[in-house]
């Protein structure tokens, strides 16, 4: 059998081994596709059932909650693949409000003073999720569920003995409070209708996110240490450094998300974020990342995020029950993850 | 092949008369773990342009002289001489830096990263400046094209993921990989031994073409029927200890078999078989056949 090879081996035309792969396949193999129609059906559902969802004043109502979910998703999608997760995710954006909240209005700190101190205990936080990832080689899951419950009890523990209420409001009786309320809070009207600014910071991170993933060094070396973090080391990927600059970047979203809640409500509650880092993780999910890493999209997660702003609101205007929401966000969940799956498969069936 | 550059019989351990100097030699090289002797005064030469085969079965040792000449493990005794000078590897980086590349046979690579994506990673072009600074995609791309091609591969879509390339493909990217990053001597640690033999075939046709770019080759393997067709030398291995260090002229495929095979253990292997009652008498019947129709070496 083996005999076989001579001492030249006939030459053979391979091409035939490279099937041709037509545009639709190459849509279909593209991340965020399953997402973007799921978005187009969610939307002209909705919009089949009330007028109001597509006229401009409830577009700016559902893009307001898929902007605050998107710059997180966009973020989280990055450490999805990246091979991690960050559960802490949610609460770290309660902190970032409560920390600087605390320290304008009881401390009587400059809020821009406040605003970078926060900013520092976000990114201190982040390093510790990702240092100690690294350090115990323990799934990142367990690492940020135990930082995700101590974070949390933090954030009311201290809030409780330090204002003795669950809420820290007042923020916009302290001076300069209208420049970071500009940054994070402004409206800017468009045709006659008033949009969250938002939106346009919720853009400028999908832009960056995606270019950082697709155009940079460090965006190969993110899809490299979720695909196959030895093999990545083995050719010189500094894996370490880009995960724990992952769960640092998480953090610093999560410290921007707090701020724009912080300013636009000017009160936060200790409670603030509990809950939404699985929102986060279905969004990124929704919008093709693999939970196993190594592949997806932040353009799909940003979609993913709109699609769960269109359902959070739809309902509303549809006329059911808010309550509801969370049965859809589950449902549309479920769904994603298997057209992925389907679609996937077929898509690279082609290319065996 | 090369044959006609085979000028010299050197004595198996001893120093090459050869015109020039090797690109690599290994001087009686042993490496001892506690009381383990896992090899023992292994000598071999690789020069450019040519491939040297590495042949033994499990346990033989060759993976501890890979790991040596990679820089993971340093020999107790001998030496590593690159170019008549001796060298001496702490750390797989200087063995990389001296232009030893090893393609492990787990390939370092992501299954799911795009074929360019993976030829360069950790070691991606960059243009622009500053924070603008940016992977040079349209570059990777033509390159890795580009060094595929060399190797005989039309890639006509380089954003294909390289987990569903064939065995034998990926092997030729890791190749291609290790040659475009300036290696002069490529280390392959049993590229044919997961592969059918077509897919093997296909391997083997890239070690030619990578010898035919004028790098050392070793290839590492326990096939002798891969070993012989593409290979000047022959370094064979048991148990830690040299079996024989060959030029190609001084040693036929049929004794290259035999030696591999052990054919005085078969012998013996045959005998017991025979002797351990009827049932098994037709086993070892057709064993001492096939024994008898391998040459004496």
């Amino acid at each position: 059998m083996t005999a076989t090879t001579t001492d030249t081996p006939p030459p053979e035309v391979r091409d035939e081994r490279v099937a041709k792969v037509g545009l639709w396949r190459r849509l279909l193999l593209k991340p965020e596709f399953g997402s973007l129609i799921g978005a187009l059906v969610v939307f002209v559902f909705f919009a089949t059932q009330s007028t109001v969802f597509w006229h401009a004043n409830g577009v700016a109502n559902w893009l307001d909650p898929a902007s605050t979910y998107g710059i997180m998703a966009v973020v989280v999608a990055l450490l999805m693949i990246g091979g991690h997760f960050d559960l802490s995710a949610g609460v770290q954006l309660g902190t970032a409000g409560l920390v600087t909240a605390i320290l304008t209005t009881e401390y009587n700190l400059v809020v821009w003073v406040a605003m970078l101190v926060s900013l520092a205990v976000c990114l201190g936080l982040g390093f510790l999720n990702g240092y100690l990832v690294i350090r115990t080689g323990l799934p990142s899951f367990i690492i940020t569920l135990s930082t995700f419950l101590m974070i949390q009890g933090l954030n009311l523990g201290l809030t409780k003995a330090i204002t003795n209420t669950v809420s820290v409001g007042g923020i916009d009786q302290e001076p300069y409070f209208n420049g970071p309320e500009k940054i994070f809070a402004s409206q800017v009207t468009l045709f006659g209708q008033k949009y969250y600014i938002a939106i346009l910071w919720w853009i400028v991170f999908t832009i960056a996110a995606t270019y950082v993933l697709m155009k940079t060094r460090f965006g190969n070396w993110i899809f490299a240490v979720g695909g196959d973090e030895t093999s990545s080391r083995n050719v010189g990927v500094p894996s370490s450094r880009t995960t724990i600059t992952l769960f640092m970047v998480v953090s610093f979203a999560a410290w921007f998300v707090g701020q724009i809640y912080l300013f636009r409500l000017t009160s936060i509650q200790a409670n603030a974020g509990f809950g939404f880092e699985l929102i986060y993780i279905a969004a990124a999910v929704i919008g093709g990342c693999l939970l196993t890493g190594g592949y997806g999209s932040a353009i799909g997660a940003s979609v993913g995020a709109l699609l769960i702003g269109m359902t959070s609101q739809g309902i509303v205007y549809a006329g059911w029950n808010a309550d509801w929401f969370k049965f859809f966000l589950g449902a549309m969940l479920l769904l994603a993850v298997l057209t992925n799956q389907i679609v996937r498969k077929y898509a690279e069936q082609s290319r065996r | 092949m090369t044959d006609a550059q085979q000028q010299s019989t050197p004595e198996p351990g001893g120093p090459t008369s050869a015109t020039s100097a090797p690109l690599l030699e290994i001087r009686e090289i042993s490496k001892f773990f506690g009381s383990v002797i896992s090899l023992q005064d292994i000598s071999t030469t690789v020069r450019a342009g040519q491939v040297t085969c590495i042949l033994g079965d499990n346990g033989a040792g060759k993976s501890t002289l890979i790991k040596i000449l990679s820089g993971v493990y340093q020999p107790d005794h001998g030496q590593l001489l690159m170019n008549d000078e001796v060298m001496t590897f702490s750390t797989p980086r200087q063995s990389l830096d001296a232009g030893i590349a090893t393609v492990f046979q787990d390939l370092a690579m992501v299954p799911l990263m795009a074929i360019w994506r993976n030829f360069f990673l950790g070691s991606e072009p960059t243009k622009g400046w500053g924070p603008f600074q940016r992977f040079d995609q349209e570059m990777a791309k033509r390159v890795t094209r580009k060094e595929m091609l060399d190797m005989g591969i039309d890639i006509r879509d380089p954003d294909q993921p390289v987990g569903t390339l064939s065995g034998g493909e990926r092997q030729s990217v890791a190749i291609a990989r290790a040659v475009h990053f300036g290696a002069k001597l490529l280390i392959l640690d049993e590229p044919t031994s997961a592969l059918g033999v077509k897919q093997a075939g296909v391997v083997l046709r890239y070690i030619v073409q990578a010898r035919d770019r004028g790098l050392g080759v070793i290839f590492i393997t326990h096939n002798p029927h891969h070993a012989y067709p593409v290979g000047d030398r022959f370094l064979l291995l048991k148990r830690g200890k040299s079996l024989g260090d060959f030029a190609k002229s001084e040693i036929s495929r049929d004794e290259l078999t035999r030696l591999m095979a052990g054919g005085a253990e078969l012998e013996q292997l045959a005998h017991e078989l025979d002797r351990e009652g009827e049932g098994r008498s037709k086993i070892g019947a057709e064993l001492a056949e096939e024994v008898k129709s391998l040459p004496t070496g």
